[in-house]
């Protein structure tokens, strides 16, 4: 068991190293102005969608629950603002690609909010039941990437014997320093998140992973977890996808999550550095989840950021505040440019997965047509799955499924290495998304 | 506003395209395509350019007339005729060159539906079919005159491996003159030195893996050596460092795998002294690159890579 270690070599299959354009990064955590109206889509998560518990024209708090979960794996939603519910209409999710229930809220800039009751401050006095419920109640979900909720990750089955947490810090998509902004600015706020976590899995100790491209976030961490006994620190050799939960846990911990099972089954648990906080300011502070930290930035944005950002902001709101975009702006991306979505309008609203929003201009981006494979290979060298992204790709072109469920497009977390790398710039990562949901749906 | 792009993930890009990995081989072809000249006098700039202009100009009317989209920008035509230009004898007729370039293209690459699907390196099929048409003509050796760009005499002669085998009389080159260049042999064949700086750069580049040059050169040298050849002799003779660098590493036809590639390397390796020593050829490196071709998708089903957690 060490304090801290510097790790070094390659720790993990594939990888690249992409150009980091972190224009954000060292840059202050600001506040953003109150928008005028949010929209919360009733799901922001991965599960069942929670059902609607107000109805239109009731006036909300912020911090009043405006959905219940509807499941196990199902979360709640919060209000970001005071106001009147104007609406409960569908719109465009901007991470799922379908249409999903939201509650329309006018903000009426009193920021009138519930009392936040820290019942559970003392957490340790608590078990892990009524935390994990705790959790749940608070809306809170994986803030780094996929919106997994928090509560089911926190509550493996009995069988499992989790000994180490992993705390995500390796922000390895380029752009995104919003962790790395937290991580700086809310050492302390992080490292008592870890410690809720580590009491509710009854777990031996934490390891916080960071890239060693941050060096003011390692400081400021190491500082924090200095008096802590079970915590602590891993400095990570810069590569993308580090940050996957597969690639981290054999960076760090060289043990290996076997194919379609989960972290658990090798005795880990993994949360994001900004999750940690989030959990913090549940227990301790009573707080559901009604705000983040995003990265706004990208060469069309005018005054690129690390925002503390309502949810169910509009990202044309987000522009706004950030000085507006340049006529340069292309393409707008929710998340990292590696695995995030690109966005067909500006109504679209933060959500609680929303690690950035990009706005790029037409140089930043590939936006060429791709040309049939010449089997160079460099797909199959990047990839930390170690599958065949030239096969998957060529026997997509073809509508060749049978054949592409041979080799195992399940097994691909869309990370974008090959087509990264592919010199014919081929939509490789589409190509296999589409033999994943053809594959599904065939074993259905 | 102007309309917002939509498309899947990821939106940027490393940079790379065809045209940089073709333009990559292209320059790493000039130390060895100079050496020709060097060596064999403005004919061989006269070979080199009769086949790089056909290359190109049959791929554009083959695109032309099967209203295919017009791809000699990906500078891949120019590759596969420098490379038949290099593997020709120094006094070939122009008329043959011509040939040969249209038959790499046609039937090396365009007959299969252009780059990355066919099976064959297009150069080796060009050469092939010179070598099987008109053997006299691709059997006629002449010494280098080296810095001598007008060709001055006309004495036949032949190769070391020709000699080697027993098939023809005279003296060996020394090992020296062999490494730079200044032996009887195809154009681009003979300056190792020039071949292996061009190697190093592919290989900066990362255009290349070390793995099929590795494999393929060090089999040679282990099995003519289990022949009782002398093995540095059989490296730096024939063509097996244009083979082994430029022709076995060609990605389309060769396998993606690292583990493939030392498969396909030792098989080049084996093959080329079989041939050598063996076979009905005096040079083994064209065919057995031709043959390992064949076996590429075999290789690629058997050296698929272990996927993580599985």
């Amino acid at each position: 068991m060490f304090k801290k270690k510097i790790f070094s070599g390659r720790l993990f299959p594939g990888g690249v190293h992409p150009r980091s354009n972190k224009y954000t990064a060292g840059l202050p955590v600001k506040d953003s102005p109150q928008p005028k109206k949010v929209i919360l889509p009733l799901i922001q998560h991965f599960g069942q969608p929670a059902r609607a518990i107000v109805k239109v024209q009731d006036y909300v708090l912020r911090g009043q629950m405006i959905g219940e979960a509807s499941g196990a794996i199902s979360v709640p939603v919060h209000s970001s603002v005071s106001g009147i519910v104007k609406e409960i209409a569908l719109i465009n999710h901007p991470l799922l690609t379908r249409p999903v229930e939201a509650v329309v809220i006018e903000n009426d800039g009193q920021d009138s909010s519930v009392n936040f009751s820290p019942r559970y401050a003392e957490y340790y006095r608590y078990s892990r039941q009524e935390l994990v419920e705790e959790i749940k109640k608070m809306g809170i979900v994986g803030l780094g990437g996929a919106g997994f909720p928090t509560a089911v990750k926190l509550n493996p089955p009995a069988t499992a014997e989790v000994d180490v947490v992993l705390i995500n810090g390796a922000e390895c998509e380029p752009y995104l320093t919003a962790d790395d902004c937290l991580m700086q600015e809310k050492a302390s706020e992080i490292v008592s998140g870890i410690k809720i976590i580590l009491h509710i899995l009854n777990a031996d100790r934490a390891v916080v992973a960071i890239e060693d491209n941050k060096p003011l976030a390692i400081k400021s961490m190491e500082e924090a977890i200095r008096q802590q006994p079970n915590i602590s620190l891993a400095v990570l050799p810069t590569r993308y996808p580090q940050g996957g939960e597969k690639q981290l846990i054999k960076a760090v911990l060289g043990r290996v999550v076997p194919s379609g099972g989960l972290p658990y089954q090798v005795g880990v648990v993994v949360q994001n550095v900004a999750t940690a906080y989030a959990i913090n300011r549940a227990i301790i502070f009573g707080e559901p989840l009604m705000e983040r930290i995003i990265t706004v930035s990208g060469r069309a944005v005018k005054e690129p950021a690390n925002r503390k950002v309502r949810l169910g902001t509009l990202l044309s709101e987000v522009a706004e505040f950030c000085g507006g975009v340049t006529e340069e702006l292309a393409m707008v991306v929710m998340g990292g440019p590696m695995m995030g979505l690109a966005q067909s309008s500006l109504d679209a609203p933060v959500v609680k997965n929303t690690s950035g929003v990009l706005f790029l201009s037409r140089e930043e981006i590939n936006d060429e047509d791709f040309r049939q494979c010449i089997r160079c290979g460099r797909c199959v060298r990047v990839c930390p799955m170690n599958l065949m992204p030239n096969i998957l790709s060529v026997l997509m072109e073809k509508e060749m499924i049978k054949e592409a469920a041979n080799f195992s497009p399940l097994d691909c977390i869309e990370c974008g290495c090959c087509a990264y790398v592919c010199p014919a710039k081929r939509p490789i990562v589409q190509q296999i998304r589409q033999a994943k949901m053809l594959c599904t749906v065939e074993a259905k | 506003m102007n309309t917002l792009l939509v498309k899947s993930s990821p939106h940027i890009h490393s940079g790379s395209s065809i045209s940089e990995v073709m333009g990559d081989v292209l320059l790493a072809l000039l130390p060895a395509s100079g050496a020709a000249i060097y060596f064999y006098g403005y004919y061989a700039g006269a070979i080199i350019l009769v086949a790089v202009l056909s290359a190109v100009l049959t791929e554009y009317l083959w695109q032309k007339i099967v209203r295919r989209e017009n791809t000699i920008g990906d500078l891949s035509a120019l590759v596969s005729g420098l490379l038949l230009a290099l593997t020709l004898p120094p006094r070939i007729s122009l008329f043959l060159v011509f040939l040969g370039a249209v038959f790499t293209i046609l039937f090396g690459k365009c007959i299969f539906g252009g780059l990355g699907y066919n099976p064959f390196n297009p150069a080796l099929v060009g050469r092939a079919f010179l070598q099987i048409s008109w053997p006299r003509a691709m059997g006629s050796w002449f010494l280098p005159q080296a810095g001598q760009l007008t060709i001055t005499s006309a004495t036949t002669t032949a190769t070391p491996l020709m000699i080697d085998k027993g098939e023809a009389v005279g003296q060996l080159p020394d090992l020296g003159n062999m490494f730079l260049g200044n032996r009887a042999g195809s154009l681009g064949e003979t300056a190792a030195l020039a071949l292996l700086l061009g190697g190093l750069y592919l290989l900066i580049r990362r255009q290349i893996t070390l793995t099929i040059p590795l494999s393929y050169i060090f089999t040679v040298a282990l099995v003519s050596w289990l022949f009782g050849k002398n093995p540095l002799f059989h490296i730096l003779a024939g063509g097996l460092l244009l083979g082994a660098i430029f022709m076995a590493t060609d990605p389309v036809t060769s396998p993606v795998t690292e583990k493939g590639r030392l498969v396909f390397g030792v098989g080049c390796g084996i093959l080329t002294v079989l041939i050598r020593l063996k076979g009905g050829f005096p040079e083994g490196v064209c065919f057995s690159i031709l043959i390992m071709n064949a076996l590429v998708p075999l290789i690629d089903r058997m050296t698929l890579k272990k996927v993580f957690g599985k």
